[in-house]
């Protein structure tokens, strides 16, 4: 036993100090291409709320195409913004890529973003993006109802999201209470229709035994197991469940006209007023709004590409048919009063 | 008579030289807090710290730290009793099965615990046959409470267990020779004597719960930590101000568990007589079970969970990312910030146990102020201050930021450094000083004394100090992802990046390697005579 322990201490401890010698190859690209291209001024900074999974491959083919260098720091999207506003004029990054509009419409207020060439914006519908110019959308996530179509077809659907709370829907709905999605949607129920109203629905959701989901894709699985007849979720969960059970019974359901639940929020872009690469950046935004990327984006998230003119995956509803409700996506940075109400609401 | 200052000597006086910038070092991140709370007009600090939500969250995290200390003290001591004074079967490898959930990220133990314990979880899919269609909601207090007892009694059962093997069994048997019942004996005699053993350990446990944010974040109990997190994005004066109120009440804690502590030499270091270990007899099997359902829910379901997540990921196809840069980055800051906590523990120590004072108490006591912060604020306060470096730099010497191994690493070390300082303290406090003194009188220079009496002496403590702080530091997840280097994924980025977009597979064999190397680590910690 003794010998035992003995030889695992001395293990750990050459493990440990071969890690502390030994040089780590680097990652993908060699650092001494980032020096170069650091003295010459072609380097450009981002920080990422969305993942390496995601954005590392068409960064790298962004790399490839243009000679400019990019480092690259992910992260969680708040950190990263609350991160920015600690670092203020003396930030390393130049752009900001974050999961959500909240973030963008924090730094926003917070004055630290730089307004985007005409150019960038008008690639863009203006309800997906800052109408002072700060930041511009890349995709577009729908909240959707993703229902069981052997269990109901779209009649049966309510034709509002606040619907939900009628007692006919006892036990037959799943939501996801703490998803960043639904928190960003909730705080839009507030901005458009009020705190009272917000309160009415999460309170209506509750009376009726809603169905409490960890996760997004848990959901959506929930609903293909006929759990729940119908969930609170994002459009592009499907298409994943769809691709590992192309037979499961779900379907998107959209609500007719401009109803609250057909929220649209984005993944987004801005550039740091500190930045000194500023043209740099904008080609790089350019580049996130070009075919290629845009093609990529759809092809891998099912999100929407936001584009003006680019087409969705054909199994999605065209974003031209969807109306959103009116609001300004960079509110959605208020997000204490959704919080304070869940709070009331749910560790009661 | 406590003096306010410690003896002036030469070594006491280069302590102080060492400690002093250190510990002022271990309160930037509180400065900065006090900083920004400062920037928050006084009275609407009043109405938001008196408003009833801000409250209903200091409640609640006094609830969850009482909760959590009680109940990982209800599993901790008569484990640590078990294995230590009776003739329990398989002790050793219950003393290695009950101290490896200490290594687990508290994130990666709450999710799998909502994997098999949330309304839909792998428990409801064996109930459903019994007509179980969903368990009760894990979320709120219940999840966060038990992830955090599990995850946090081995604190008190390796506090405890080393504090059984320094008591000598002659109190107890004259307890015994006069009469008193086994129990009466345990209650008065023993019990008594574990004290300091039971409090140091639920100290560390309630300091945990005060700065976890893995578990209540994905349970959703709205506690300090959590209410903390979800400010800063809104205002961060606010969220300082919450802050220091945290920090306010681990100071209580501190205090408490101070007062609670008997005075006295601790230099009663094990005798050589060994305990007659207590026959458990019948029991036996009953403490089998209990110890079982412990490790079932503490180890067996997390690592069941997580494996179930690997293999069925992979059988869908996922492809799962290489482990080998990021496990050696992992241990690469790790292990330098552990080396780099056992020896700036030892000023600390020595100063507080050789040259006691006010004034060395509140330095040691001083290195305790930040840990229960929640690793965001502490990242965010360096950010803030290498930022600002770094405009000062940025001019002279063209960096483009401040992120480094170093900065993390010094990070950890001021997050952490509490890990280090308590089994360091405990070792030096059971080396009997007249052994110093003796070999001084012999002609030994106090360096060389410290060299070659003390340090030896003491080093089951530092190791067990440094090995705790390196899986800590392992661990570590919002420090890392704020302060590391660029391009610098280490396996707690690689767990977080991958579990944030439901990619199961890619998480869990990052968090089955990192749980397999801290696990090793223990052998550091846990005694060798076991």
């Amino acid at each position: 036993m003794v010998r035992v322990r003995h030889t695992i201490a001395s293990l750990l401890l050459v493990i440990a100090l071969a890690s502390i010698v030994i040089p780590i190859p680097p990652s993908n690209n060699g650092e001494h291409l980032l020096d170069a291209a650091e003295a010459q001024g072609t380097s450009l900074t981002v920080y990422s709320g969305r993942s390496e999974n995601l954005v590392g491959p068409i960064i790298e083919q962004f790399e490839k195409d243009t000679g400019i260098e990019i480092e690259v720091r992910y992260g969680d999207t708040t950190s990263l913004a609350l991160a920015l506003v600690e670092e203020g004029r003396n930030t390393p990054a130049d752009v900001f890529f974050s999961q959500d509009a909240g973030a963008l419409g924090l730094l926003t207020n917070a004055d630290l973003l730089t307004p985007l060439p005409a150019y960038i914006l008008d690639s863009v519908e203006p309800r997906f993006r800052d109408p002072n110019g700060t930041w511009v959308g890349i995709t577009g996530r729908a909240r959707v109802v993703a229902y069981n179509t052997d269990a109901l077809s779209e009649e049966d659907l309510p034709e509002t999201l606040f619907g939900f709370t009628d007692p006919a829907w006892r036990g037959r709905i799943g939501f996801v209470p703490t998803n960043a999605s639904f928190l960003a949607h909730l705080t839009a129920i507030r901005v458009v229709e009020g705190d009272d109203a917000a309160r009415e629905f999460v309170e209506g959701l509750i009376a009726n035994q809603a169905l409490e989901y960890e996760r997004n894709p848990a959901a959506v699985a929930g609903v293909a197991a006929g759990e729940v007849d119908a969930a609170l979720v994002n459009h592009y969960y499907l298409f994943r469940l769809l691709a590992e059970n192309p037979d499961a019974p779900v379907a998107n359901y959209y609500f007719p006209g401009d109803d609250i639940g057909n929220l649209i929020n984005v993944a987004g872009v801005g550039i740091l007023s500190a930045s000194d690469a500023k043209p740099l950046a904008q080609q790089f935004i350019a580049y996130l709004l070009s075919r290629t990327a845009q093609q990529y984006f759809a092809e891998e998230t099912f999100e929407y590409p936001l584009l003006i003119g680019f087409p969705a995956d054909p199994r999605l509803k065209p974003l031209d048919e969807i109306e959103t409700p009116e609001i300004n996506l960079s509110d959605l940075d208020d997000l204490q009063g959704t919080l304070d109400l869940l709070d009331s609401l749910l560790t009661q | 008579m406590i003096r306010t200052l410690p003896r002036s000597t030469p070594i006491s006086r280069l302590l102080l030289a060492v400690t002093i910038p250190l510990a002022l070092a271990l309160l930037l991140p509180t400065v900065y807090l006090a900083l920004r709370a400062a920037q928050v007009p006084s009275g609407d600090a009043l109405s938001y710290l008196t408003r009833a939500g801000t409250l209903r969250v200091i409640g609640r995290s006094l609830l969850l730290v009482g909760a959590v200390s009680l109940s990982a003290a209800a599993i901790g001591i008569p484990a640590a009793w078990l294995t230590v004074r009776t003739d329990l079967r398989a002790r050793r490898l219950w003393t290695v099965v009950l101290t490896v959930p200490l290594v687990i990220p508290s994130y990666v133990f709450a999710l799998a615990l909502v994997g098999a314990l949330g309304q839909r979880g792998f428990v409801q899919g064996w109930l459903a046959p019994l007509g179980v269609e969903r368990l009760p909601s894990i979320y709120g207090f219940w999840g966060a409470w038990l992830a955090i007892t599990l995850l946090s009694y081995p604190y008190v059962f390796l506090s405890v267990r080393a504090g059984l093997k320094g008591l000598d069994p002659a109190l107890e048997e004259a307890s015994r020779t006069l009469g008193r019942s086994g129990w009466e004996t345990f209650r008065r005699i023993t019990l008594r004597q574990l004290m300091p053993s039971i409090t140091a350990g639920v100290l560390l446990v309630a300091l945990y719960t005060l700065s976890d944010f893995g578990a209540v974040a994905i349970m959703q109990y709205n506690v300090f930590t959590r209410a903390i997190y979800l400010r800063l994005s809104l205002d961060l004066g606010l969220a300082a101000l919450l802050s220091i109120v945290l920090v306010a009440l681990s100071v209580g804690i501190l205090v408490l568990a101070h007062i609670t502590e008997p005075r006295g030499s601790h230099y009663t270091q094990r005798s050589a007589r060994v305990p007659r270990r207590v026959t458990l007899g019948r029991w036996q099997g009953a403490a089998q079970a209990f110890l079982a359902l412990i490790a079932l829910g503490a180890l067996i379901a997390p690592l069941g969970v997580l494996s179930y997540w690997l293999v069925n990921g992979l059988q869908h196809g996922e492809t799962v990312n290489s482990v080998l840069a990021p496990l050696q980055r992992s241990i690469r800051a790790a292990a330098l910030a552990a080396l780099a906590a056992g020896a700036l523990a030892l000023p600390f120590v020595i100063l507080q146990v050789r040259y006691p004072s006010r004034l060395s108490h509140a330095l040691a006591q001083g290195a305790y102020l930040g840990y229960a912060l929640p690793g965001v604020v502490v990242g965010l306060a360096f950010v803030f201050l290498g930022a600002k470096a770094l405009g000062a730099l940025n001019q002279t010497f063209g960096l483009s930021d401040y992120r480094s191994l170093g900065l993390l690493v010094f990070a950890y070390v001021v997050r952490f450094l509490p890990q280090a300082i308590g089994p360091a303290r405990a070792g030096l406090l059971q080396v009997n000083p007249h052994l110093e003194e003796s070999a001084l009188t012999l002609g030994r220079s106090r360096p060389r004394v410290f060299l070659s009496v003390t340090l030896p002496l003491m080093r089951p403590g530092v190791i067990a100090g440094v090995a705790l702080m390196f899986l800590t530091a392992m661990k570590e997840l919002p420090i890392t992802l704020l302060l590391a280097p660029t391009g610098y994924t280490t396996l707690a980025t690689q767990i977080w990046s991958a579990s944030s977009e439901a990619f199961y597979a890619r998480a869990a064999a990052p968090a089955l390697v990192l749980v397999l190397i801290s696990a090793l680590s223990l052998v550091y910690i846990l005694d060798s005579d076991d």
